[in-house]
């Protein structure tokens, strides 16, 4: 059974379709991105499978519960991080952690013991003494997490967890999903952050206007967007002259110069790389570096999704990072 | 899932965070106070003892409408609120534990002027038991009607707007000022429509022996007041907050 089901799911605000019929699954214990600009419908979406939404249309069931049906239920096994953090300025870091337990019916014996281990496990037992409005940025988000995990949640939802936070603790939070993903737990992630949804998602689903443009693993992404093989090849001097030479050595090639001394060699099928460094010895090059070239997660997210990579930078800006 | 504990959590931190906050205990004292003195400087000479079921029955409406509205507002525009949504618990006990501590403020509002009056006169001929039921009463009705102008508002300062919308309206209309048989004949029903109304007649009943209706009836009608509030208010929690 897959944790979190979702089929044609439907929102809309008035005219404004917010979400345009998306199917996914999440698979246990993995971590799924939901990657997208704003406004491309990912707070939406996870707003109507943890039950703060309703629906217009389609079903979403997390660990088979009919989220729509019986969301009291299905919320017991959800942690929820919201793109903003969310906790009581006026209560220290403890108080806060304590309270989001007793939400979940967990006793002061039970909660208070989770409380301090999880200010540890997130480098916040200091802090936790202090009122949450005197936390930082990077603090608050590491501090709502840690609500989120306070009652062991079977699926964690993270939306935009490293937005408008310093690098530092964006590394610490991402290593922290990382380690959670090791422990277990399932994740869904949204982000606009295209190169942290590549570095930590096993899959991932590109969203743009309310629909899922494409989804799969990162190389299943990038093998869309794939066509043919191209290495590049960093040599000791002006390797241009030879350019033509090198394409007609191996006639289904098409080479063009690269900057820095390089060339880029395009083939159909893959090209062995031995007869090309013989080609280079036997012409007196030295060749420091031969490199296949494939397309980043950021070339197939523009391709299929037709947003420039440019909209996604801007947003990042935004964020503050 | 315990529910009992998220209730119990929710209330102590309602507490803890906003009812004992020096501001609030202040204004729950200094309001009901200065009610007080401003009805026996109105009336020199009047009767501490006629003027106590309005004073108590103002104190409690308006500390409990103005807590809760802007409470619940305060933590929706932070949006602190959305945990107690999420959480695993029914908009039930969500509702219950959120108006408790409105409740409990009320209590402690109504006990200003009744203190205040126990310095001047001898109040050992209220029936206090009934009394503190019907102040009771008096603070869940208004509690709720609190609850209702929070799930309509969206900003503190529109909350504390709508509250005052009904608040003195009510007031002028639910006897504590002029006795309803002297209102217009027109405005009669509407103080009948309004639970302010058999509270403040119990009180009268309680404190002076001058109610107009059976206390058993104004306790009946309270009753349905306060059920129906709380299904509208749950109503429109569940079709406002989940959208």
């Amino acid at each position: 059974m897959e944790m979190v089901s979702v089929r044609n799911l439907k929102k809309t605000y008035g005219d404004v379709t917010a979400v345009n019929g998306i199917s996914f699954d999440i698979r246990r214990g993995e971590i799924f991105g939901l990657l997208g600009p704003n406004g491309a419908g990912k707070t939406s979406t996870i707003n109507m499978i943890i039950g703060l939404s309703r629906p217009t249309g389609g079903d979403v069931a997390v660990n088979g519960i009919d989220v729509k049906k019986q969301t009291k239920k299905a919320q017991a096994l959800m942690g929820i991080v919201p793109d903003e953090s969310n906790l009581y300025n006026e209560m220290d870091g403890f108080d806060n952690l304590c309270f989001c337990a007793a939400l979940y019916g967990m006793r002061k014996a039970e909660r208070e013991p989770r409380a301090r281990e999880l200010l540890e496990q997130f480098r916040l037992t200091e802090a936790g003494k202090r009122p949450f409005k005197a936390y930082s940025k990077g603090m608050r988000r590491k501090l709502t997490i840690a609500a989120a995990l306070i009652h062991s949640p079977k699926i964690l939802f993270l939306d935009e967890p490293t937005t408008g936070i310093d690098v530092e603790s964006s590394r610490q939070i991402r290593d922290m999903i990382v380690d959670l993903k090791r422990q277990g737990t399932t994740i869904l992630l949204t982000t606009h952050y295209i190169e942290e949804a590549e570095r930590i998602c096993d899959r991932i689903a590109f969203l743009a206007e309310g629909r899922i443009v494409a989804s799969g693993t990162v190389p299943e992404l990038m093998d869309r967007v794939t066509r043919g093989h191209a290495i590049r090849f960093v040599t000791d001097e002006n390797a241009e002259s030879l350019a033509p030479e090198l394409q007609s050595q191996f006639r289904n090639s098409e080479v063009t110069i690269g900057a820095d001394h390089s060339l880029v060699m395009e083939t159909e099928n893959r090209q062995a790389l031995l007869p090309v460094m013989q080609f280079f010895h036997d012409k007196g090059i030295v060749v420091y570096e031969a490199r296949e070239l494939r397309p980043s997660l950021e070339d197939a997210f523009v391709e299929l999704t037709g947003i420039e990579s440019s909209v996604m930078k801007k947003e990042k800006e935004k964020g503050g990072r | 899932m315990r529910s009992w504990i998220a209730f119990w959590n929710i209330l102590n931190k309602d507490i803890k965070n906003y009812y004992l906050k020096p501001p609030n205990i202040s204004w729950g004292i200094i309001f009901p106070l200065s009610w007080t003195l401003m009805q026996l400087i109105r009336s020199p000479g009047g009767s501490i003892l006629e003027l106590l079921p309005g004073l108590i029955s103002m104190s409690v409406l308006f500390g409990t409408t103005s807590m809760l509205a802007v409470t619940i507002t305060f933590e929706r525009s932070g949006r602190s609120f959305e945990r107690l949504l999420l959480a695993p618990i029914s908009l039930n006990t969500l509702v219950l534990a959120k108006i408790s501590g409105t409740i409990l403020f009320g209590l402690f509002n109504a006990l200003v002027p009744v203190i205040f009056a126990s310095f001047f006169v001898d109040l050992k001929g209220i029936v206090w038991g009934v009394a503190f039921f019907a102040v009771l009463m008096i603070a869940i009705t208004s509690s709720l009607m609190g609850l209702l102008i929070a799930v309509s508002a969206e900003q503190v300062f529109e909350a504390q707007t709508f509250s005052n919308f009904f608040r003195f309206p009510m007031l002028f209309l639910c006897g504590l000022f002029v006795p309803i048989a002297k209102l217009p004949v027109f405005l009669r029903p509407v103080s009948y429509c309004l639970p302010l109304t058999y509270g403040t007649d119990i009180l009268k009943g309680m404190i002076n022996a001058t109610n107009t209706l059976s206390p058993a009836l104004s306790f009946a009608i309270l009753l349905i007041f306060a059920v129906l509030l709380f299904v509208v208010c749950r109503y429109n929690i569940n079709r406002k907050w989940i959208l």
